[in-house]
């Protein structure tokens, strides 16, 4: 017999998460104690430099983490309340599709070049539905026209590379809401693409959340195109993330020297045509991951301290939280 | 595609018409006296040779002959030996000894290669891709006659499990260790061509999200990944079994299989000119219509490949 889950838990929550990569080269601590949570109906953006452990972070959550090298060494994923590390295999594919789904960043490598799109969709509908073939089918061309595929009904017949670099990522969105998940995991869905095209996935995505009150996890390590899409923003750095906040607070007010690294790193319509200016130094070495604060060597407002005081994931007023250890000092009311 | 493979086969005629061409100057042309020693220990009688030659049109120019070849070729006549029995009986008789165990020998190939293959990609360095690794490494190092010589003795000879010889009927069953032996080290072949197919495509991005599909992970291998891995096995295989339909002269002459590998290798031994060109130009055209096949299969196997 199971314990039923508390009425409120959150749709998926993720808590002090820790993953590490066993390699012949060392042991990378690359997830530090990850902690966020999404609802229904509601978009979480995670931001953060590429290497920070955003996409780690969601395989860890759908259970298709690389084991080895990569081992969980302590944390929690709950889905409404229940909770995954410990689930068996089985368990843990039944949710996959069904209750959680995620999409990729390279659309082309992630479908199977040698089946048609059609196929793809189908084959959850059949193999977990069991569906018939032809209902599996009508079922995939109406996904396809869903998500905004002009003459689904002949394209369902066709490959993934016969579609443009859009229009396949459409078709890996069709199919992940095959089974209708209630949380859709989306790893950089837009980075593969031009500009154009990533807004128009992206308003995509927020229709579709908001059709199917999904819980959105979006992933990206572009400020810009989370701004309109996402309710909040949890930016995570070195296999943590050191702030949290709604989208409007975190932008007028960052709390986190990274994050407001971060934000003078996007080129704004009024510096049009000056460099995009990247933030100083490098991201640590996730094998030595320095003492304190790991972004103190970074950090323009760094002291003493910061190298001997881990800071935590402090709550701060208005229910939005940082890890700086001076975090109160940046907060303007 | 359609047009693709018209294309081809018209390529196809040139091709046909240059190899034959050739087969025939070499066959006809360079071997000197095709009757020395045909009729015992004594040269044959003068009388007799200048019938002979003049029944064979030897005396034409080679063009000629050849042309008339052609014309009866195209008849479906084959043409005789000296002796005077039909060139096309003695295809017909055997060939499907040949293609029966061509298609032991790939069957052979392709159910035990692929599965070492497949088993060991997964797991590899484990006890079985070490065992699988030495074992094919075995097959590859060691030349068809021993192989054959030891089943043979062994399984044939002192075990008593099979007939150490095929009988002329050459059916199936008895094939299937000859098949073996003829197979052996192509199996060798695809298993590692395999292992290394699958060991690669496993970590790939849509294998990645096949299981985050949430589909078992039988599914996983069996359909996601094993059909791209199968792709450079599939056309291996088909290449293999373009030379496998070229008989197998040692594999035969051990089991004494009446194939067409014996045939030609007797015929060359007698010089019967006829007999070589007739089972030369058969092996070229079904050479060249199985890479046909390769390349149109390679195209079936991955969409992405399109010929038009
Ligand atoms: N299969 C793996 N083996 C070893 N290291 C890995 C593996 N996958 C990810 N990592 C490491 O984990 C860190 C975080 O990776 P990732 O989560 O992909 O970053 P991102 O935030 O760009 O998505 C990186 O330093 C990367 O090198
Ligand atoms: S704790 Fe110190 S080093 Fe870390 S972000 Fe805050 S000021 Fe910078
Ligand atoms: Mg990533």
């Amino acid at each position: 017999m199971t314990i039923p889950p508390p009425l409120d838990a959150p749709l998926l929550e993720v808590a002090g998460l820790h993953v590490e990569f066993r390699t012949r080269d060392g042991v990378a601590k690359v997830l530090n104690g990850v902690d966020y949570r999404v609802e229904a109906g509601e978009t979480l953006a995670v931001l953060g430099e590429s290497g920070s452990g955003k996409s780690v972070t969601a395989n860890t959550i759908m259970g298709i983490l690389e084991s080895p090298p990569g081992v969980v060494t302590a944390g929690s994923v709950r889905y409404r309340g229940e909770e995954l590390l410990t689930a068996t295999p089985e368990r843990r594919r039944d949710l996959r599709g069904e209750n959680m789904a995620m999409i990729f960043q390279d659309a082309l490598s992630a479908l199977n070049p040698v089946f048609t799109v059609g196929f793809q969709i189908a084959e959850q509908l059949r193999t977990r539905r069991g569906m018939s073939r032809r209902d599996a089918g009508r079922r995939a061309v109406e996904l396809l026209d869903q998500v905004g595929i002009p003459a689904a009904r002949q394209r369902v017949r066709d490959h993934p590379h016969q579609f443009s670099g859009g229009m396949r990522q459409r078709v890996m969105i069709a199919m992940s809401l095959a089974l209708d998940p209630d949380v859709l995991i989306a790893d950089e869905p837009t980075t593969a693409l031009d500009v154009t095209v990533q807004a128009q996935i992206m308003d995509l995505l927020a229709e579709l959340k908001a059709e199917r009150h999904m819980g959105l996890i979006l992933i990206t390590h572009d400020l810009g195109v989370v701004a309109e899409v996402a309710d909040r923003i949890a930016v995570m750095y070195a296999g943590r993330i050191v702030e949290h906040a709604d989208v409007h607070t975190l932008y007028s007010n960052p709390c986190h020297p990274y994050t407001h690294a971060l934000l003078e790193s996007i080129p704004r319509v009024d510096t049009k045509g000056t460099q995009l200016r990247a933030i100083t130094g490098l991201p640590p070495n996730l094998t030595r991951i320095p003492p304190g604060c790991p972004f103190h060597p970074r950090c323009p407002m760094a002291v003493d301290v910061c190298r001997e005081v881990v800071p935590a994931l402090a709550l701060l007023p208005g229910g939005r939280s940082s890890a700086c250890l001076f975090a109160d000092e940046l907060v303007t009311r | 595609m359609g047009r693709y493979v018209l294309r081809r086969l018209v390529q196809l005629v040139p091709v046909f018409l240059g190899t034959t061409f050739l087969i025939y100057l070499l066959v006809w042309a360079i071997p000197g006296d095709p009757f020395a020693g045909k009729c015992g220990d004594r040269p044959c009688p003068d009388a007799y040779i200048t019938r002979m030659r003049a029944e064979f049109h030897l005396d034409d120019n080679v063009v000629v002959q050849y042309a008339r070849y052609l014309g009866n070729l195209v008849q479906g006549d084959f043409g005789q030996t000296f002796n005077g029995t039909s060139v096309g009986a003695l295809i017909a008789a055997a060939y499907p000894v040949t293609v029966r165990l061509a298609l032991v020998a790939l069957l052979i190939e392709a159910v035990i290669g692929l599965a070492a293959g497949v088993l060991t990609g997964l797991r590899s360095g484990g006890y079985l891709d070490n065992l699988v690794l030495v074992s094919t490494l075995f097959l590859i190092a060691i030349p068809v006659f021993v192989t054959g010589y030891v089943l043979q003795t062994v399984l044939g000879l002192r075990l008593g499990l099979i007939s150490p010889t095929v009988s002329p009927a050459a059916g199936f069953g008895e094939l299937i260790v000859p098949g073996f032996v003829l197979g052996s080290l192509s199996m060798a072949y695809v298993a590692r061509l395999t292992r290394t197919s699958i060991a690669e495509n496993r970590r790939t991005d849509y294998v990645r999200t096949a299981v985050a599909k949430g589909l078992t992970p039988r599914r996983v291998v069996g359909v996601h990944l094993l059909r791209n891995s199968a792709i450079p096995v599939v056309t291996f295989l088909g290449v293999d079994l373009g030379s496998l339909m070229g008989g197998a002269i040692v594999t035969e002459g051990i089991f004494n299989i009446r194939g067409v590998g014996g045939l030609i290798f007797r015929s060359i031994q007698t010089k019967e000119g006829a007999t070589v060109t007739g089972v030369v130009v058969l092996l070229v055209v079904v050479y060249l219509l199985m890479n046909l096949l390769v390349d149109v299969l390679y195209a079936v196997l991955d969409p992405r490949i399109r010929y038009d």
